[in-house]
């Protein structure tokens, strides 16, 4: 019998009391309140690779360390990301009727992701990127100087919201004025009626349908005019993507724009929140801004904005000593890998100057690795800049809330008082 | 064993074993040579594990195959010229016993 969500609240006194096989660290409620990291930390010491038989998303694996998620990411011939098999989260795609489907190369296997994510990928190659940096950088400043210093406000909805979305209209070109359509077709591409972001799985159809027509419209206009920068040019013109037929071009798309979305702004608040729990390290980049170069991989460790990639075994394969059959789903928990203190050092420490800081896992691994990383790092880079150009304390002024979602691992108020230099 | 020869940025020059049938990706990451990330893990997706082939090896290493994964993912790397490969690309064989790899400044 599947566990219903209000048992899920009930939570126990102390992670250390429950029995092994009770634990189901796919818990919504565990990341909402921040609790997962406990039983994270007690699955790797007892059992990395624990099997939860009962849960409201099925029996699943849960992959917990750092070299155990590196084998299963990299083995895409044995571990599958297909949609059909139920996808890249540990709840199940297609499981709903009435929800329509987009195709999106990371919920596919080879050859088709193949195929389609080198026709995507050009796009956001670092060459093309660096013509975006000025925009990105003169637009960043004007929303940091629109906000008022030495008052409460809400980071989350003031800065990070506003700082993603903008760098999403700048990077598609999308219509100013309109940009909040973009922020709001990404939520609710990844939406489900219980998320209260959508009422109904037909209203979500019906804003998807919304959403293609006016790009329809943004690449109709576009494909006669050349030489733009805008992703949406760049696609029309391209000729492995110009010829996709529009339900591709649209699955891939917002591909991206979901892919950008909440990752880099609860990378945006989850950095101020982590330089206020660890105010030598703010010191530490204040007196030293080039950090922030480091400091942005970190940031990106500390905060593993998606928590999870899940995968479904082709045939029966070994992960760490345990049998996995065919069928079986592969949770790879990308949060707690992020925490192996048996491969980073000092794993559970924000620390802005690592030697190694890339050494995470936030990005995935193998074939379907992060294709936009190098945009987020650049965007949260110039943001960085930005602030400490004009801040000299985010200060942090209230408890932070979390966002209910075991694979979206976000913050979704963060109150925040500014002081100037 | 097949013999490669890294040479960093800086000039320091590093000669490694590696087995048949790995990358030069794994001969550099294997025995430690500093200047390659390889974050993808070896599947040409990440481009950061860009190397340019010593000229005198061009010929035996070749460009990447046109119209594949690597020359498209190769536009990622910093620095590219005509010599640029992704070591994870470069199988260990044979012909490439004694190969030299020149290591870009940096990966990202
Ligand atoms: C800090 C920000 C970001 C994080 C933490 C992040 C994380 C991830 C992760 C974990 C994966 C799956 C990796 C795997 O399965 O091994 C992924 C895939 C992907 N990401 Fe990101 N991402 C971020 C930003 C972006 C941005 C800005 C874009 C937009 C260009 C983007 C586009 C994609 C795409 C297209 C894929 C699918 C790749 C494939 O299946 O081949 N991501 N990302
Ligand atoms: S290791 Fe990622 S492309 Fe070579």
């Amino acid at each position: 019998m599947a566990t219903s969500a209000t048992q899920e609240k009930v939570l126990y006194a102390s992670v250390d009391s429950i029995p092994l096989h009770e634990i189901n660290v796919a818990n919504p409620y565990l990341f909402q309140n921040d609790t997962v990291g406990e039983y994270f930390t007690r699955l790797r010491r007892e059992d990395p690779v624990h099997y939860c038989a009962e849960s409201r998303f099925g029996p699943y694996w849960s992959v917990t360390k750092f070299n155990d998620i590196i084998a299963v990411d990299t083995n895409h011939k044995v571990f599958s990301s297909e949609a059909k098999l139920g996808g890249i989260s540990v709840q199940d795609m297609h499981s709903v009727e009435g929800a329509l489907e987009l195709e999106m190369f990371i919920a596919m296997d080879q050859p088709k992701h193949d195929q389609q994510r080198k026709a995507v990928s050009p796009v956001v190659a670092p060459s093309n990127l660096l013509l975006l940096e000025p925009i990105i950088r003169e637009r960043a400043g004007a929303i940091l100087d629109s906000l008022p210093v030495g008052e409460e406000i809400d980071w989350v909805k003031l800065v990070s919201v506003e700082l993603t979305t903008m760098t999403l209209a700048t990077i598609f070109d999308f219509p100013w004025d309109e940009r909040a359509k973009l922020t709001r077709w990404s939520d609710v591409t990844t939406a489900s009626p219980e998320t209260g972001i959508v009422e109904s799985f037909e209203q979500r159809r019906e804003e998807l349908i919304q959403c293609a027509m006016y790009f329809k419209g943004l690449w109709d206009e576009r494909i006669d005019k050349p030489g733009g920068n805008d992703l949406i040019s760049m696609m029309a013109h391209s000729p492995a993507t110009r010829d996709m037929p529009f339900l591709e071009f649209l699955g891939n798309l917002l591909l991206l724009i979901v892919g950008g979305n909440d990752t880099t702004r609860n990378s945006i608040s989850g950095g101020v929140l982590a330089l206020n729990q660890n105010p030598g390290e703010y010191q530490k980049l204040r007196d030293n801004p080039a950090l922030v170069s480091s400091m942005i991989p970190e940031i990106i460790r500390w905060q593993t904005p998606l928590t999870h990639m899940r995968r479904t075994a082709l045939e029966d394969a070994e992960i760490g000593g345990k049998q996995i059959r065919k069928g079986d789903k592969v949770v790879m928990w990308y949060l707690s890998g992020n925490r192996d203190e048996t491969v980073i050092d000092r794993a559970d420490q924000f620390i802005i100057d690592r030697e190694n800081p890339r050494h995470h896992l936030s990005f995935g691994f193998g074939i379907h690795r992060c294709m936009g990383n190098r945009l987020a790092e650049l965007q949260l880079r110039i943001i960085w800049e930005e602030i400490l150009k004009r801040f000299r304390f985010v200060e942090v002024v209230g408890e932070p809330e979390r966002l209910l979602s075991n694979l979206v691992r976000g913050i979704t108020r963060l109150p925040v008082k500014l002081h100037a230099h | 064993m097949i013999n490669v020869t890294f040479v960093s940025a800086d000039g320091t020059r590093r000669s490694v074993e590696i087995d048949e049938g790995l990358s030069a990706r794994e001969a550099a990451l294997f025995n430690s040579v500093p200047g390659i990330d390889g974050d993808c893990g070896g599947v040409c997706a990440c481009a950061t594990c860009h190397v340019h082939v010593d000229q005198a090896w061009m010929d035996r290493v070749g460009p990447p195959e046109e119209g594949g994964m690597e020359s498209d993912l190769i536009q990622f790397a910093e620095g590219t010229t005509e010599t640029s490969r992704l070591a994870c690309q470069i199988p260990m064989v044979p012909e490439l016993d004694g190969l030299v790899l020149h290591l870009p400044e940096l990966q990202h």
